[in-house]
């Protein structure tokens, strides 16, 4: 198999609506606990099912070839969704999400199936993918290694280490997606670090093959990502919108942490309920 | 001690495959020059970089690889104190961080080298193992345990001109257990690392001066630390003695005072370590160590006193 063999078609279609179910359970799991990572999910949600449902290879068996590892830990709820729906996740797990005995918690625990190691601190999962690669390049394994991170998490130095020694490693076997939702935890941050911006060209610089899409567009990110050269690690720039689907939570800091209220979760409902007719 | 390691590791992978060695910029450079040739796309230099050096070992831990991270020991473990917090020992990966010059053994080169809290504070992380062998024998040994053990392990060495003392050794190395190095009856020095030279010489007066038969024990794993071993050595001697290049605080002296306490030992019990400040001071390694009230003189005095 060659490495650049993805899924010969991928539907954006099927996918869309999957986000919308995705939408849907991660809202319910919010009526269970006071507090979780809500909004930030939201804005990864289409990058993570883009790539475990369009960009990794499957086995006869249908097991994944390639390896996925959520960086910005915090977002675990979009990776159990989609993994609850790939079957490697059972669905009593997530039904009891955070409670006592639950294997599943804000942030992805080691051990747990379809989880590759512990994320949560951010600035790890970056220099860790590279580990991976590096081993995979030099046991000759035929393998992508898919690492989603967070735009906050680039201000961690950590990243910057792992960003420069890459490429220069000759990786050409890591994928790595930012989730460039312009915020962190306590702002905006085009407003609280505008040099953070421009962050493409910033990743270019060290040798990196990239490319920006709009973060919510599958069919942008898969395309991006399958017709890649391949002679570098690739970082994608994913414009997306934190909270995004729900009118009163894009964009909106506590939206970070929060659950909905009742009423607030009735409103959500009704929201992706009028998305899904347009889709 | 650090070329020991070298060549051992060298013999590691010659036996095992997917051995890494992954170094920030600090390498044993003349001894590693057979493994960087045989193996040359398994010793990774990721620069001046060392959080990155030790999540990219657990990267490779999680690949099946067993990998090493070398660099001077400061750097192996306060600098990147989170990725050898989470990323080796939570997820218990089989990844050795090697710290050379362990302590005060840098001495020319200032406080910012000085790791002389290290096991304090890796000793803290479950999961974590540490072993501080005392001479290049040891290391050897050390060296070939870091590589079959499952889970993480600081490997806490000096640095170079370590003399060996166990080549007699009544007992063998045995990992998680203290070990006979010299024997004696009436007096015990518990020790590990480099400073063993100076237990040594102590022992030696000791014996000259006062007629007093002394054992030396090599507690070389300082985690887990053997509990039953220190036990029997507390209720076997008249006097005994622990010798520690490391700090007064979190250190293996206030160990073995409080195991004393849990064997209701009855023996004379004294502790000689690095003082729990940082000096400003530059010398050889012995200048440190008597800068910290460590010396033969102090050492000696304190186990024959009263």
């Amino acid at each position: 198999m060659n490495q650049n063999t993805v899924a010969e078609t991928f539907d954006a279609k099927l996918s869309k609506q999957r986000c919308l179910k995705f939408r849907r359970r991660m809202l319910d799991i919010s009526q269970t606990v006071t507090a979780l990572h809500l909004a930030g999910a939201f804005s990864c949600i289409e990058i993570v099912d883009c790539i475990y449902n369009g960009l990794m290879r499957r086995d006869e068996e249908g097991k994944s070839v390639d390896t996925f590892l959520l960086s910005k830990g915090h977002g675990s709820l979009a990776q159990y969704v989609v993994l609850e729906d790939l079957g490697v996740l059972p669905r009593t797990e997530l039904d009891r999400f955070c409670q006592p005995g639950c294997i599943l918690g804000t942030h992805p625990d080691f051990g747990i199936p379809g989880i590759e190691a512990a994320t949560g601190s951010l600035g790890h999962g970056l220099p860790i993918t590279v580990g991976m690669a590096l081993a995979d390049k030099v046991q000759g394994n035929d393998r992508v290694i898919y690492v989603v991170l967070s735009d906050g998490e680039l201000q961690e130095g950590s990243t910057w280490e792992a960003m420069m020694l890459a490429p220069s490693l000759g990786l050409r076997n890591l994928v790595a997606v930012v989730d460039l939702n312009d915020f962190q935890s306590l702002g905006r941050t085009s407003e609280i670090f505008p040099n953070f911006y421009p962050v493409l060209e910033k990743v270019s610089a060290f040798g990196w093959e990239t490319v920006e899409v709009d973060g919510h567009d599958q069919q942008a990110i898969f395309d991006a990502v399958s017709s890649r050269k391949g002679n570098a690690p690739m970082m994608v720039i994913a414009r997306t919108i934190k909270g995004k689907g729900v009118s009163y939570m894009e964009s909106v800091p506590i939206w970070h942490y929060r659950s909905p209220s009742p009423e607030e979760y009735q409103q959500a409902l009704a929201e992706l309920a009028g998305a899904e007719e347009k889709v | 001690m650090r070329d020991t390691f070298a060549r051992t590791l060298y013999q590691v992978a010659k036996r095992q495959p997917n051995v890494f060695i992954v170094v920030a910029d600090i390498s044993p450079a003349g001894s590693m020059a057979p493994f960087r040739e045989e193996f040359p796309e398994q010793f990774i230099n990721v620069g001046v970089a060392e959080q990155t050096m030790i999540s990219l070992c657990a990267g490779l831990a999680l690949r099946g690889c067993r990998a090493f991270a070398y660099t001077i020991a400061t750097f192996s473990i306060y600098r990147p104190f989170e990725q050898v917090r989470i990323d080796l020992c939570y997820q218990n990966l089989p990844v050795t961080v090697v710290g050379i010059g362990g302590g005060v053994a840098y001495s020319t080169l200032g406080g910012t080298h000085h790791a002389q809290e290290d096991i304090a504070v890796v000793g803290a992380i479950p999961n974590m193992a540490i072993i501080a062998p005392c001479d290049p024998l040891e290391t050897e040994a050390a060296t070939w345990v870091c590589a079959e053990r499952n889970g993480p392990t600081y490997l806490r060495l000096g640095k170079a001109g370590e003399p060996n003392l166990t080549a007699a050794a009544p007992e063998p190395f045995e990992f998680g257990k203290v070990r006979l190095i010299r024997p004696g009856k009436d007096v015990c020095i518990i020790a590990y690392g480099p400073i063993m030279k100076m237990a040594w010489e102590v022992a030696e007066r000791i014996e000259r001066e006062t007629g007093r038969s002394v054992a030396l024990v090599s507690a070389h794993t300082v985690k887990p630390l053997d509990i039953d071993g220190i036990k029997r050595i507390l209720n076997s001697f008249e006097t005994v003695a622990v010798v520690e290049e490391h700090s007064e605080r979190g250190g293996l002296g206030g160990q073995v005072k409080q195991l004393a306490w849990d064997a209701r030992a009855q023996c004379k019990l004294v502790t000689f370590s690095l003082q729990d400040k940082f000096i400003h001071q530059f010398g050889s390694q012995r200048d440190m160590w008597t800068a910290h009230g460590l010396s033969p003189e102090i050492i000696y005095e304190g186990i024959v006193a009263g």
